[in-house]
């Protein structure tokens, strides 16, 4: 008898620890940055992920946008000090202050998106392969032209961008190896990303010169790029989400960074107790990027193409292709 | 501004009045969209005060306020407006970024910092004594001027920091770190020297240099013979030239103080905090400063207390955004917007009743007293 009760007290133990580690004690947080959680495009993209992970759990997620510079470090020591669990930084602007921070509270778990050079026991990185994705819209880009002569508009002259530039390249370069690709960065400064119509200038004198599909990676810029490619008939190619809506018909594609993924990926391995520190690098494989097909661009991609597209995934999956990174060694062999 | 009010109601009651008008104002506003106001109140006043490191970063942004609020209020007893802030401060930050950048691997830590102390004053003077040039010399007005010269100062900016000057290697448009110690000592640092454990926050050194500037400036206004000539030369130009002085020259030398103080500001963001120059750290402090400047009434004692009750707006308003889904920081920005249009644009809007509402009680003639 004193057996049996030993037994149940101990099964109830654990029980109540099984349930206390599963239910308690998860308390999400995540730091937009400047642009705010609307922004049409990174930092939406990640409220996107957060929202999923709220809906199917049920958890809230503490959330906050910074306004300067200085609340960067102080919203997450503030969230840390709140009792948050996890906390979820947003671009690389953000870099310095989470990895102050999370050495500064050992025991809350952090996670960052597009930082991949700190090192901290209790830091997640997630940065993506924007090459892979790119080489896949190169691809259809390749197969879409019929002059021979594609894009790419960037926004600030950053490696980042140098990134996907390569990467469609190559895609653009494996289809079609006489192809001519014009490449344009919109500016040196932050002010590149939101320069609409000097997006559209570069577009047009691309177009000018014979160039049929645009590829942008540009963010707000990249609306002027849009535009100007289907006022002159032409196409263009979306980035980061799903932009293929925006001008129906006149969108080819759009290469799909899947910020979403990490932040909902980082809340649901935290709440099942399976969250690891390290650098997670999300390509084709993992889900991170990938080209985007719906009713808007169906009449546009062609079976053939998407067959090419597909064809040039599963290389690139069983690594029969490598797509080079331009960030490895700041060069682009294509 | 004339008015017959004593002292104590023109930079005692009115302005509490203004705070007290925009705080209803706020608080209809939040219970429209379902908050209760007091809660929300509440939640300001611990997220400024009471909560670990809150009390440290107001003061911190009061620092910011000080400084800009000052260099509006020298320039103001002359009657002149210097909008200019953002500008005067950037080009302290420069001057600060460039002195460091270039000597820290040669010239101790210790001494760079004394040298930046003043070169960031001298960079945000020189910034304020063009436009002072341009108006005394050339009749530009110093308000359309100083607006020109902040939008000149962030184009240099952006093109060094994202050219020249950027840190190879990265992605944002910043420079590298300063080397290690160059920077002003940081409060939670220094009592942890003293062995009192205090909580960690961006607060330095940058605040007692505002305090004696605040003091400089009081004395400079009021205790010497330049202050005099400026303030002379704000009231009736005429007269001061009756007196034997040049306003030309006055205007340019008020105007570099008052960008000087205003570039001083960097001491605070970038030799303070950031340790490497970065793009707009300036944030809007520089326009924030003329609110700060009428609502202390031009008096260093009237600005520092109204840096802190903006630089707890600043950072108790970032806790409700913590605080309530509701409230984004939109709606932060839209209340401290309010008390800055009660405390600042419609600054008089209550005192002809003021002024009504005390001769009725204490009568016409005692007005004065």
């Amino acid at each position: 008898m004193t057996k049996f009760i030993k037994m149940l007290a101990a099964g109830i133990g654990a029980m109540a620890m099984m349930i206390g580690a599963a239910v308690a004690d998860i308390k999400p947080a995540v730091v937009y940055d400047m642009g705010g959680k609307f922004d049409k495009s990174f930092n939406e993209g990640v409220w996107n992920g957060v929202k999923k992970f709220t809906e199917e759990t049920g958890i809230e997620v503490m959330e906050f946008e910074v306004t300067n510079p200085n609340q960067r470090e102080q919203a997450m020591q503030r969230m840390a000090e709140r009792g948050a669990t996890i906390v979820l930084g947003v671009g690389f602007a953000q870099a310095d202050a989470i990895a102050k921070v999370a050495a500064e509270y050992p025991d809350v778990q952090f996670s960052i998106i597009d930082v991949g050079w700190l090192d901290a026991p209790n830091l997640r990185q997630y940065v993506f392969k924007e090459h892979e994705g790119s080489y896949l819209v190169g691809v259809a880009a390749a197969m879409a032209s019929k002059s021979g002569k594609v894009g790419f508009i960037g926004g600030m002259d950053i490696p980042l961008i140098s990134k996907f530039a390569c990467g469609y390249v190559g895609g653009v370069k494996s289809v079609n190896a006489g192809a001519t690709v014009y490449q344009n960065m919109t500016g040196t400064t932050p002010s590149a990303w939101n320069d609409p119509a000097k997006g559209a200038e570069l577009t047009k004198s691309q177009i000018d010169r014979g160039a049929d599909v645009v590829y942008h990676a540009a963010g707000g810029t990249g609306m002027g790029v849009i535009q100007a490619a289907a006022d002159a008939g032409k196409l263009a190619i979306g980035v980061d989400s799903n932009q293929n809506g925006i001008a129906p018909g006149s969108v080819l594609t759009s290469m799909l960074k899947r910020v979403d993924v990490a932040a909902y990926e980082t809340f649901m391995d935290a709440k099942n107790g399976s969250f690891s520190a390290g650098l997670h690098t999300l390509g084709v494989a993992e889900g991170g990027v990938d080209w985007a097909l719906d009713d808007n661009n169906a009449s546009l991609v062609s079976a053939e193409m998407k067959a090419a597209i597909e064809q040039a995934r599963a290389d690139i999956l069983s690594g029969k292709v490598t797509v080079h990174n331009f960030e490895s060694d700041s060069n682009c062999p294509y | 501004m004339s008015t017959t009010l004593p002292r104590w109601i023109d930079i005692g009651v009115l302005p509490l009045l203004n705070i007290l008008a925009a705080f209803i104002v706020s608080g209809i506003i939040i219970a429209i969209i379902g908050e209760n106001p007091f809660t929300a109140l509440g939640v300001m006043l611990k997220g400024a005060f009471v909560y670990k490191g809150a009390l440290g970063y107001t003061l911190f942004y009061t620092t910011n306020f000080i400084f800009t609020g000052l260099a509006v209020a020298v320039a103001f007893h002359a009657t002149l407006f210097n909008i200019g802030g953002e500008g005067q401060a950037m080009m302290g930050g420069l001057g600060i970024g460039l002195l460091v950048l270039a000597l820290d691997a040669v010239v101790p830590a210790f001494l760079l910092i004394m040298l930046a102390i003043p070169v960031s004053a001298l960079m945000g003077a020189a910034w304020g004594a063009v436009p002072g040039y341009l108006q005394a010399k050339r009749g530009s007005h110093v308000v359309i001027t100083t607006i020109m010269f902040n939008f000149i100062a962030s184009s240099i900016m952006v093109w060094l920091l994202a050219g020249t000057l950027m840190e190879q290697g990265q992605m944002a448009p910043e420079t590298r770190d300063f080397a290690e110690g160059v920077g002003l000592f940081k409060f939670h640092e220094i009592a942890g020297m003293m062995g009192i454990k205090v909580a960690r926050s961006p607060l330095n050194l940058s605040f007692v240099i505002a305090l004696i500037a605040a003091f400089g400036v009081w004395v400079l206004i009021w205790r010497t013979r330049l202050g005099y000539v400026i303030r002379a030369t704000g009231h009736s130009e005429k007269a001061a030239v009756y007196a034997g002085h040049s306003p030309q020259r006055i205007i340019i030398i008020t105007m570099a103080i008052s960008g000087g103080l205003a570039g001083m500001m960097a001491l605070n963001e970038i030799l303070g905090v950031q340790h490497k120059l970065i793009l707009d750290f300036t944030s809007g402090f520089g326009f924030t400063g003329i609110a700060v400047a009428l609502m202390g009434r031009n008096h260093p004692v009237g600005i520092i207390f109204a840096s802190l009750l903006f630089g707890a707006l600043y950072q108790g308003g970032a806790e409700l955004d913590f605080e309530f889904q509701t409230i984004t920081r939109e709606m932060v920005l839209m209340i401290q917007g309010l008390i800055i249009l009660f405390s600042g644009a419609l600054v008089y809007m209550f005192n002809p009743m003021v002024e009504r509402l005390y001769h009725r009680i204490v009568g016409p003639e005692k007005g004065a007293a």
